[in-house]
Formats: structure tokens, C-alpha cells, sequence
């Protein structure tokens, strides 16, 4: 039977002591894919050949004396909306398939340089929109800790691989939740970095202004080792804040002595929010409390609106993004003549799943005559409230902790026929996005034999503050060790 | 009372350049009616005189020196067309093409 990989600091503390090598560790990745890939389909496209090619040439770096950063040699997956040279980038549709990468992704550019193997790119929800793993062309991924239960979603893929120790890391990315909160359901530590701090270059874009790469690890400490990796400005995103790499590994003291946690008073009252969900969230507070953080009641008012303006935001970015898919430049084209129209329309018809086309036509429809101030424009106002909300919040705390979903994994199918009902799950992580925010997800404990996420957001740029308290948290508990019954 | 009728979708997936079949329309319809419902949410919400987010960093456009850099070669930009001719993209024919609007 396979064994899963640990985490990143004790594969290269075995690295560096020379008690394996990189090539061992892809192999031991790729045993661990085949024994649990038959079970989850966390995975669209494996790279064998060419991992293992470059886990040879790591293994040189390293006799050499000469290895090229804390990554190398280190097996990783790519969610399949990040690009990579020469390498196939679907996004889960149909209307990619074929497509092949000319470039890298700056991110991917990034861990290649650092050494880092890339063993393949990982299944989502079709262009990251949804939040169950459910809408992939390919079919779902199910979660580890129950393959009758979503893993979340978008980035379900990325989420499962580490859950289930095939990877110690994955990139994800997180327009609404999508790195936070298949972190919290499949029980590992997931990041959405700053707006701005991790370039958007060969992410393939959903919605612009709340777009971002993240890590997935099984810890704190290694998703800042990943975040540090790929971060800093990229003159190639103009939105990429013109900031040098993180260092947020060098502030993970262990200490929250000093710091203020803001208790959002909000969270209980949502609708449908599962007492078991609080009550573990509730616990882990306390636990930072025990370290020595203070803790206050903060008050988020326009958080009731927040789905509804994620939505219209990200929809009307979508719409305007999925444009660019008309059977001419790249990707599937649909056959039979016909007008240049009927060409596009018959296309994106074939090309686009159900979400999609509902995101694309709602999207069109708030952005046209006579409703984008009713709409679009509305929602970007509630947007500005609900930013001087957290400023607001954030005068008096350092730090604002809150679940990071409402409920449990759910099983697969539960939601998939109700849109509104699957948006509405997303209630705790939006809001992140629509201000630009750092957050992190990390596992506080098993309820009913499911991981629960604590969810911990940050003042802009201070990444590293949210990162210090998950890491704090994980040095003092363990139910980031917690492993699914795979 | 209905905020999204099936004509208007319909419409809407014509300017997208979407052709919906006739049951995909009316649970379009359905669908786009209950979250239409769901962020009527917003009208009440007092933003009078509250200026729109369109995105949270107030990043100035970066200007750059207008040098050539390193292009992306025809032949692979093409590479992934679904019907390329040499270094171009190819579609039907436009100018006998039906007006539209």
C-alpha cells in the first residue's frame, strides 16, 4: 500500500540529510496517486516522464551543493486554470480541450525556477465556478474523508491531492472561497493571499478584481514557504502590487501575544450555520485566546449582503472574460457551416456547462442597458460599505476569526441541483475577496468525522499576520495531523 | 412578480452568443428569476452618494518605455487555433453574412 507524503518541513529535512531522494519522493507522489486517484479524480493530466526528468535534475542540484531554493525537489500540483508551458490547461471545459500552454504562468515560471516538480494540474469546477468540484466537464472529485461528499470546490482537486498525501503542496486560486473553503472540507491549510500580492499572469481569468493564486499545504508554515515562492511584483499583471517577494516564513514566531482577534458577531446569525461548525470554531479561539491573544466582539453590517454582491460582481466580470472563447483563437470550434454568429453561438453552446452559461447570461444581463446601475453598479457600492466595514473592524483588531464554512462537507449532489442554494455556502469567504483581504483556512477539529475550517482574515498586506496565527494555533494543536481514512 | 421573462433571456443569450435549447431556456428562466429574487436584496441598502468598487487597490496605470520585447511567434500563437491557415485564424465568410446587429 502507499504512503502518503508529509508535510514540506520533513521532506526536506530528509532532502537535505540525503535519506531520500527527489526522485523517490515523485515516485513515492505518483504510488500515492494511483492507490487514491481510483477513489477521488483529484487529477485532469499527470506529468510522469517529465517529473521524474526533473526530479533527476534535482537530485544533481542537490549533490552539486547547489539546490535552488526550500521547494526543490519538491513534488507539487497545479489546479488546472494555472498555466504551464507545453502542458494542457482546460479549466475543467470542454471548450479548452486541446488547448496547450505556450507560456508559463509567472507563479509556475516562479516554482520552476525554485525547483520545484510539477506532477501534474488538478481537477476544479469549471473555470472555478462553483464550489463542489461538481461542475468539471470531467466529472467530480470526491473528498477524501468521505467519497460521497464534495471536497469543496473550486479548487476540489488541489484540496484533495494534499489531503490525501499524494502532494505536500497545490496551487490553487480563489475568487470567492475557492482555496478557503475546499481547504476547510477536505481538512488541510489553504491561503487567498492579498489582492495583488501573487500576479495574475496564466491564471485563466473568471472575475479580474477578485481573482488570486494561493497555496494548499498540511500546514501554516508551509503554505507561507509556497506563498513566499511565488509572490512579488510581475510588471506582466498590471494589478500586481509593486511589492518585492513575501518573507512571511520568517515571521511565523510562534507568538500571538499581544495580538487582538475580532469575534465576528455576525457569524451566528447566518442562516443555516451548523452548531458544530461554532462550537469548534468557538473552541480554537479559545485555544488562541490560552496563547495569549485578546479577543473582542467586531461587527461586519453589510456581510448579509455579501453573496448577493459577490455574485453580480463576479458574474459581470465573467461574462465580460468568457468573451474571448468563440471558436476562433484556441480551443473546441463546433462543426457544420454556418454564419460567423452561428459559429459562436453553437460553440459556447457545446463548449460551456450549465453554470457557466448561467453565470455568462446572468453576467450579460446586469451589464446591459438599463439595469447596471440597478445591478452592477449597486452591488460595487455595497462592495465600498462592506470595505469600510473591515476598516472599521480592523481599528480595533488585528485579526477577524470566523468559520470558514457554514456546514460540513456536503454530499456530492446535495446542492448541484439548486444554484442559489450552492452560492449561499459560500457565505464566509466572499467577503474576503470583494475587500481585497489575506485569509487563510486551516482544520480546528472533526465534527462528525469531518474536518471543520477556522478561518483567519487580515488587514491588507499583512499576509503574514494571518499566516503567524494559523501557524501559532498549529504549533499548540494537532488537528492539522489529522489524516482521512484513505 | 416576475422579474426576468423567457424572452428576455432569450435575448440576453443572443448578445452573449449563446443558443440555449427550449428546455434550457425556461430553467435558465426559472434559475435566473430566484437569483434576481435573491439580490433584490440590495435595493434597500442606503448608497446614496457611496462611490463604486471596481477594484481594491488604487493602482495607477503602469506606463512602460515603448520598446519592443520578446513576442509570442505567430506560428504559436495560431498553434492552438481550431482551424489556422499559415499564421492566420480563419472564419466563415463575413461580408455575405446576414445583417446583425
Amino acid at each position: 500500500m502507499s504512503t502518503p507524503l508529509p508535510g514540506l518541513g520533513e521532506l526536506r529535512a530528509r532532502l537535505d540529510a540525503g535519506e531520500v531522494s527527489a526522485q523517490e519522493l515523485t515516485a513515492q507522489a505518483f504510488a500515492r496517486l494511483d492507490a487514491v486517484e481510483p477513489a477521488l479524480h483529484a487529477f485532469l493530466f499527470t506529468r510522469r516522464e517529465a517529473a521524474l526528468a526533473e526530479a533527476v535534475e534535482s537530485d544533481a542540484r542537490r549533490a552539486r551543493g547547489e539546490p535552488r531554493s526550500a521547494l526543490d525537489g519538491i513534488p507539487l500540483a497545479l489546479k488546472d486554470n494555472i498555466v504551464q508551458a507545453g502542458e494542457p490547461a482546460t479549466c475543467a471545459s470542454r471548450i479548452l480541450e486541446g488547448y496547450v500552454s505556450p507560456f508559463d504562468a509567472t507563479a509556475v515560471a516562479r516554482l520552476r525556477a525554485a525547483g520545484a516538480v510539477i506532477v501534474g494540474r488538478t481537477n476544479l469546477d469549471e473555470f472555478a465556478m462553483g464550489s463542489s468540484t461538481e461542475n468539471s466537464c470531467r466529472g467530480p472529485t470526491r473528498n477524501p474523508w468521505d467519497p460521497e461528499r464534495s471536497p469543496g470546490g473550486s479548487s476540489g482537486g488541489s484540496a484533495a491531492a494534499v489531503a490525501a498525501g499524494v502532494v505536500p503542496l497545490a496551487l490553487g486560486s480563489d475568487t470567492g472561497g475557492s482555496i478557503r473553503q475546499p481547504a476547510a472540507l477536505c481538512g488541510v491549510t489553504g491561503m487567498k493571499p492579498t489582492y495583488g500580492r501573487v500576479s495574475r499572469r496564466g491564471l485563466v481569468a473568471f472575475a479580474s478584481s477578485l481573482d488570486q493564486i494561493g497555496p494548499f499545504a498540511r500546514t501554516a508554515a508551509d503554505c507561507a514557504a509556497l506563498l513566499d515562492a511565488i509572490s512579488g511584483h510581475d510588471p506582466r499583471d498590471s494589478t500586481s502590487l509593486p511589492e518585492p517577494p513575501l518573507a512571511t516564513s520568517r515571521a511565523l514566531t510562534g507568538d500571538v501575544a499581544g495580538l487582538t482577534l475580532g469575534w465576528l458577531r455576525e457569524a451566528e446569525s447566518v442562516p443555516g450555520v451548523a452548531p458544530g461548525v461554532l462550537a469548534h470554531v468557538r473552541e480554537a479561539v479559545a485555544e488562541l485566546e490560552r496563547a495569549g491573544a485578546k479577543l473582542r466582539e467586531v461587527s461586519l453590517p453589510h456581510v448579509p449582503h455579501a453573496i448577493a454582491a459577490y455574485y453580480l460582481i463576479a458574474m459581470a466580470e465573467a461574462s465580460s472574460n468568457l468573451a474571448r472563447y468563440d471558436g476562433v483563437r484556441y480551443g473546441r470550434r463546433a462543426s457544420g457551416g454556418g454564419s460567423l454568429t452561428e459559429l459562436y453561438e453553437r460553440t459556447r453552446a457545446e463548449g460551456f456547462g450549465a453554470e457557466v452559461k448561467r453565470r455568462v447570461l446572468l453576467g450579460t444581463y446586469v451589464l446591459s442597458a438599463g439595469y447596471y446601475d440597478a445591478y452592477y453598479r449597486k452591488a460595487q457600492q455595497v462592495r465600498t460599505l462592506l470595505r469600510r466595514d473591515f476598516e472599521a473592524a480592523f481599528a480595533g483588531c488585528d485579526a477577524i476569526v470566523l468559520p470558514t464554512t457554514p456546514e460540513t462537507a456536503f454530499r456530492l449532489g446535495e446542492k448541484s441541483g439548486d444554484p442559489l442554494a450552492m452560492y449561499l455556502s459560500d457565505v464566509f469567504t466572499v467577503s474576503a475577496n470583494l475587500a481585497g483581504l489575506p485569509g487563510v483556512s486551516l482544520p480546528c477539529g472533526l465534527d462528525a468525522g469531518l474536518p471543520v475550517g477556522l478561518q483567519i482574515l487580515g488587514r491588507p498586506l499583512e499576509d503574514a499576520t494571518v499566516l503567524r496565527i494559523a501557524d501559532a494555533y498549529q504549533r499548540r494543536t494537532d488537528h492539522h495531523l489529522a489524516r482521512p481514512p484513505l | 412578480m416576475s422579474r426576468i421573462s423567457r424572452a428576455e433571456v432569450e435575448r440576453v443569450a443572443h448578445l452573449a452568443r449563446l443558443r440555449l435549447e427550449a428546455a434550457e431556456a425556461d430553467a435558465m428562466t426559472r434559475q435566473l428569476e430566484a437569483i434576481l429574487g435573491y439580490v433584490a436584496q440590495l435595493e434597500p441598502v442606503d448608497t446614496a452618494g457611496v462611490p463604486a468598487t471596481a477594484h481594491v487597490m488604487e493602482l495607477a496605470t503602469p506606463l512602460r518605455d515603448d520598446v519592443p520585447g520578446a513576442l509570442l511567434p505567430a506560428e504559436q500563437a495560431v498553434a492552438n487555433a481550431p482551424a489556422p491557415r499559415g499564421t492566420a485564424f480563419t472564419v466563415p465568410r463575413v461580408l455575405d453574412d446576414e445583417a446583425e446587429g
